[in-house]
């Protein structure tokens, strides 16, 4: 790991200012210290977000869940008031990674991180969440642009991720079994603004919506209006684990299952 | 370039000057001499670096030991009492539940985090919740075995 100096400001303002060129936040740190050991990523200014109490808990906002950045999966997946609202996000962060990473690893470092096969980005996507950040919120369809990036700016920070609550929603993922992220993940949502289908792990520019099988599931909320829609796969990744043809598969075995689990 | 970090490490308080990329598991191995906790990847990927920070199992290898300020830390050595074997290691002494051992202070401590949420896990609840611990020797036939043992022998709670 490279050198750098550690900050530990107690305060939202004290972290967005604190002195350093090229500053990262750290907030768990389950990606951000792992790509630090690799070198791939180098900051000369580590600013650590855990001592910001503001960051933190799980609030009901009239139909919305506000979940503070620094809120860990472990914490989602337990918390009964997500269990009960919102079970789709409960699950999902119940499923990421590890015990050990779950303990760690917070809501507000995968939405900043955006890896492409991270699980919360699609419940971000697929529930049409809010991303509160120090300066402003940001709807999820503006909010991810593709591998590892995001709308955000150098110093903004995600403060909370603000879920508003469906009529159903369901999770359903296909896990790598070495890295546990997902080979493809899929969220479906009968939200408000009509039926939402959101996909992680499997786009070549990260997560991604499915607007055909949004329209099928309008006309009729069933396994079978997605099961025989096809995703483009010259669109998906391909790797050693499986090739961008299995994952248009997977998406719509994925969706069908989703559909199925909502209910 | 220094940094105090101040944790409690196995009851006793302990304070450093360390360089703050000093990852937690070189902390507790290098410079409190503290070599139960062990690496086998250094890579967040097989649970042999497993410590509990406050009670919680996290991988020592993938944290800072700048994060670990002000923490409770427990390492295998904190397990035990001065004669004797805390009842989780002596369940994984009695089932067989290791071969060359190397990945065994993680899983106990693991398995120890699982007696702390009161409830008695099944055998699939256990699995999975080993799901962050490899092990390259024993099939974990009997690692699940000796956790089930040890966690009766703890009486679920901790
Ligand atoms: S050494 Fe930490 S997870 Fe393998
Ligand atoms: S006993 Fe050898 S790695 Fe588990």
């Amino acid at each position: 790991m490279n050198p750098f100096n550690y900050h530990s400001p107690d305060s939202l303002a004290a972290a967005q200012s604190a002195k350093g060129g090229d500053v990262k936040y750290l907030a768990g740190g389950q990606s951000l210290v792992a790509t630090m050991k690799l070198r791939l990523s180098a900051p000369t200014d580590l600013v650590d977000l855990a001592g910001i109490a503001e960051l933190r808990g799980i609030k009901a906002d009239g139909n919305a869940l506000v979940i503070g950045a620094m809120t860990t999966h472990a914490e989602v997946a337990a918390s009964a008031e997500v269990g009960k609202r919102l079970p789709a996000l409960a699950a999902l962060a119940g499923g990421i990674g590890d015990r050990q990473v779950r303990n760690r690893g917070t809501i507000g470092g995968s939405v900043a991180n955006n890896d492409p096969a991270a699980d919360y980005p699609a419940a971000v996507l697929g529930l049409g969440a809010t991303v509160v950040t120090s300066k402003r919120r940001i709807a999820a369809d503006a909010y991810f642009i593709g591998l590892y990036e995001t709308v955000l700016e150098p110093r903004e920070i995600i403060t909370a991720v603000s879920f508003p609550v469906p009529a159903k929603a369901a999770y359903e993922k296909f896990r790598n079994p070495a890295s546990r992220f997902a080979l493809v993940g899929v969220f479906v949502a009968q939200t408000a603004g009509g039926p939402r289908v959101a996909v992680t792990g499997a786009g070549g520019a990260g997560v991604f919506r499915v607007a055909e099988m949004e329209a099928a599931l309008a006309k009729k909320w069933a396994p079978e209006s997605v099961r025989g829609i096809a995703v483009d796969s010259s669109d998906l990744n391909s790797d050693i684990h499986a090739s961008a043809e299995y994952r248009a598969h997977l998406v719509a075995v994925l969706a069908a299952r989703a559909v199925a689990a909502a209910g | 370039m220094g940094i105090s970090v101040s944790m409690t490490v196995n009851g006793q308080a302990v304070t450093a000057q360390v360089d703050p990329r000093t990852l937690l598991v070189a902390f507790l191995r290098e410079t409190l001499g503290l070599t139960g906790t062990h690496v086998g990847c250094d890579t967040a990927a097989c649970g042999a670096c497993t410590v509990l920070l406050d009670g919680k199992a996290v991988k020592s290898c993938n944290l800072l030991a700048v994060q670990a300020r002000g923490a409770k830390v427990t390492t295998i050595e904190g397990l035990a009492p001065a004669d004797g074997l805390h009842p989780m290691q002596a369940a994984f002494k009695r089932h067989h539940g290791l071969q060359c051992g190397f990945c065994t202070p993680g899983m106990v401590l693991s398995a120890v985090e699982l007696a702390s949420r009161g409830t008695v896990p099944s055998e699939a609840q256990i699995r999975e919740a080993l799901d962050g611990n490899l092990c390259r020797c024993t099939g974990y036939q009997n690692i699940v075995k000796a956790v089930q043992d040890g966690l009766a022998g703890m009486g679920g709670a901790k």
